[in-house]
């Protein structure tokens, strides 16, 4: 099968890690060995049957999966158009999708013979799923996180403590998730032959965007099967919030073929997309090189990063994972946003009428399912990611609506 | 098309007996009018050819001496185009100096490739170094710098196997810089015994000269380096004068520059007493 015919979306990456004009490999010399490394220990685990029925042990007996597929009957009731069925991944050991990645990231080091695991960290969540893992498999874990974050996150970050990870705040540039990028790329290149580093998110160098996302696909495959067989068809949409987009490309991903599935990605338009305080990459950036990979990024004349801004740390981020940026130009995937506001609104409304305290990521994905579903009509089907759940977020919550904790 | 200056100054070097010190400051820090003032010193102070970075707000390769400083720089105001208007002024008075511009490739890339390296060789700039951009992702830019005659530096660093030093030597011209350290700037210190060898792996790929840089702090530091290799590039250690300077609010320029005359000086010297270490 060498003919790629001319929508085969899911033959990406090319050779050189591109989707298109995005991804690649844009790092320092020193890590470019590394890189290239890396990139074939995956492609070898990739191949290898041992790996992924290792892989999938842990999946099934510590992370909980399959993950249910949940029809949301009041919501849908409360829209009044399609139906409305979440992706419970936030049921996932450790509350969010990251642990998915997190999995496949540990047994590949493992398998590499590295001894020492890094992560970045903005909300916490992949910080928790990293420090997770390298205890599971008793390996020194030290996560990166803008000291920002690291007061704003406070229970996540004795959550990596007791678990026995060491959290190191960064306060160079800005003290943000970026900036703990930087320090956690800035580690690796320091300690070049030991440390393995388990990016969180479907970005940065390649391989990282195609194997995080073929690590965080398992969302997709399960919903598609699951669809199929409570439905006997697929979804007309399939809707999923994106900060660097690893739950979105792993929802998304198992249904590129399938071109009748509209694939729908929230960004975190902030304040509004007007105002220039938000995280919408796709919507308000436009196409530079940052961490390793060319994709959209909010940037000012010069090509100087800003910060984004979000009222979810987890989407926090200037950048989007680069298959993001290509399904965007190529049309395949259709990208909108969601305010701040919009995603408290519907954090509410979820804990309110199905009894699930969304994160606060997802709850953005979903102030779009409504007119997704009010769009599709009685007759449709529309599926959400539901990636994390919402304990985290509740102090953040309590502050925006006024009350104290 | 005129002789690269970097060519000549590196074969005047090779003429004089010694190698060249390398100094690296950043454009703008910690101010417009004081960084040119240093910048137009570094000659005079015994610099051999000039680096100058350009302010980047993610410095993935940068310890916190250089991170801070592009700080300082985008504070103060300064861009890439900002950075040329430097060079075109520290022209003014200078024509042989080569200088080379060291950053990331998002800066660049927003300026369009084609438009800087015109700009860039209008300006008087004569070589380029992009710390993110690998051979494998290089091709556009090479391109654009060929036609405006600017020279692509590249690192090479001790994870570089032979291999793969034929794939970055290629396409590099000017000189070939060698990061002796694994790690980013200004941390770690250069081992001058690991050095010696790593240099003559890096001769035996290419016949440019090579400089080394990452972890050189002091004179004697860089005495020993230039017993072996081309160039010494020293930048982290300078830029940390500039940040103490402007710190306490005294004058950075003087200051720095009496450090570029010790490093100089030893430089100078390293190949005459080989007794001394």
């Amino acid at each position: 099968m060498n003919a790629q015919s001319p929508n085969d979306y899911s033959a990406y990456p090319d050779a050189n890690g591109r989707f298109g004009d995005y991804g690649g490999r844009y790092v320092a010399e020193t890590l470019m060995p590394l890189v290239l490394d890396l990139g074939q220990a995956y492609e070898d685990a990739k191949n290898d049957p041992a790996f992924h029925a290792e892989m999938s042990g842990y999946m099934t007996h510590y992370v909980g999966r399959p993950s249910p597929l949940y029809f949301a009957e009041r919501l849908t009731q409360h829209f009044g158009g399609a139906k409305i069925y979440f992706k419970r991944d936030e049921l996932n050991h450790t509350g969010a999708h990251k642990i998915n990645n997190c999995i496949g990231q540990i047994l590949l080091a493992r398998r590499m013979g590295k001894t020492r695991i890094i992560a970045e960290t903005g909300a916490g969540q992949h910080g928790v799923a990293t420090a997770t893992v390298c205890a599971r498999f008793g390996y020194p874990c030290i996560v990166y996180m803008g000291a920002t974050d690291v007061e704003r996150q406070k229970p996540n970050v004795f959550r990596m403590n007791l678990l026995g990870a060491e959290v190191r705040p960064v306060t160079s540039g800005t003290g943000t998730l970026k900036d703990a990028m930087n320090e956690a790329m800035r580690d690796w290149v320091t300690n070049v032959d030991d440390t393995y580093y388990i990016i969180g998110t479907a970005a940065g160098p390649h391989p990282y965007p195609a194997m995080v996302r073929d690590f965080q696909s398992v969302i997709g495959t399960e919903a598609r099967a699951q669809m199929l067989e409570r439905e006997g068809r697929l979804p007309d949409a399939v809707v999923a919030c994106i900060g660097g987009g690893s739950n979105a490309i792993g929802l998304f991903h198992p249904f590129l073929a399938d071109e009748n599935v509209r694939l729908i990605g929230v960004e975190a338009a902030g304040h509004g997309l007007s105002t220039g305080m938000h995280a919408a990459s796709l919507t308000g950036g436009r196409p530079g090189v940052l961490h390793g990979n060319k994709t959209y990024l909010l940037q000012d004349d010069d090509g100087q990063i800003i910060d984004a801004h979000s009222i979810s740390a987890g989407l926090d981020y200037p950048g989007i994972g680069p298959e993001h940026s290509w399904l965007h130009d190529v049309g395949r995937a259709q990208y909108v946003s969601a305010t701040d506001q919009e995603a408290l609104d519907a954090f509410q409304l979820c804990s309110q009428l199905e009894g699930i305290i969304p994160a606060l990521e997802p709850a953005h994905a979903l102030a779009r399912v409504g007119d997704v579903a009010k769009e599709l009509g009685k007759d449709g089907i529309v599926l959400m990611n539901l990636c994390g759940r919402g304990d985290k977020d509740i102090f953040t919550v309590a502050e925006a609506l006024g009350s104290r904790l | 098309m005129r002789q690269n200056r970097i060519t000549s100054r590196f074969e005047a070097l090779k003429e004089e007996g010694r190698a060249g010190l390398i100094t690296y400051v950043m454009a703008g820090d910690p101010d417009v009018e004081t960084a040119f003032e240093i910048l137009k010193g570094l000659p005079a102070a015994g610099a051999d050819l000039i680096e100058l970075g350009f302010p980047f707000s993610d410095p993935m390769a940068e310890g916190p001496p250089i991170q801070r400083a592009a700080l300082r720089a985008l504070k103060a105001g300064m861009t890439l185009r900002g950075t040329l208007d430097l060079v075109r002024r520290f022209r003014v008075n200078d024509q042989t100096t080569p200088i080379i511009l060291m950053g990331y490739t998002n800066p660049v890339l927003t300026y369009g490739f084609g438009p800087f390296a015109a700009d860039a060789a209008a300006a008087g700039v004569d070589g380029l170094i992009i710390v993110d951009s690998p051979p494998e992702e290089a091709a556009e830019l090479s391109d654009a710098l060929d036609v405006a005659g600017i020279s692509l530096i590249r690192l090479t660093a001790p994870t570089t196997d032979d291999k793969r030093l034929e794939t970055v030597v290629k396409r590099t011209s000017g000189f070939v810089y060698y990061v002796s350290v694994a790690g980013v700037t200004g941390v770690k210190e250069a081992d001058a015994a690991t050095v010696a060898p790593a240099v003559a792996r890096v001769r035996k790929a290419s016949n440019l000269p090579v400089a080394v840089g990452f972890g050189i702090k002091t004179p004697e530091r860089a005495a020993a380096v230039a017993r072996v290799a081309d160039a010494v590039v020293v930048g982290s250690a300078l830029v940390e004068e500039i940040a103490s300077a402007a710190a306490t609010d005294s004058l950075a320029a003087p200051k720095v520059l009496a450090s570029v005359a010790a490093l100089a000086q030893a430089v100078r010297m390293a190949r005459l007493d080989v007794s001394v270490t």
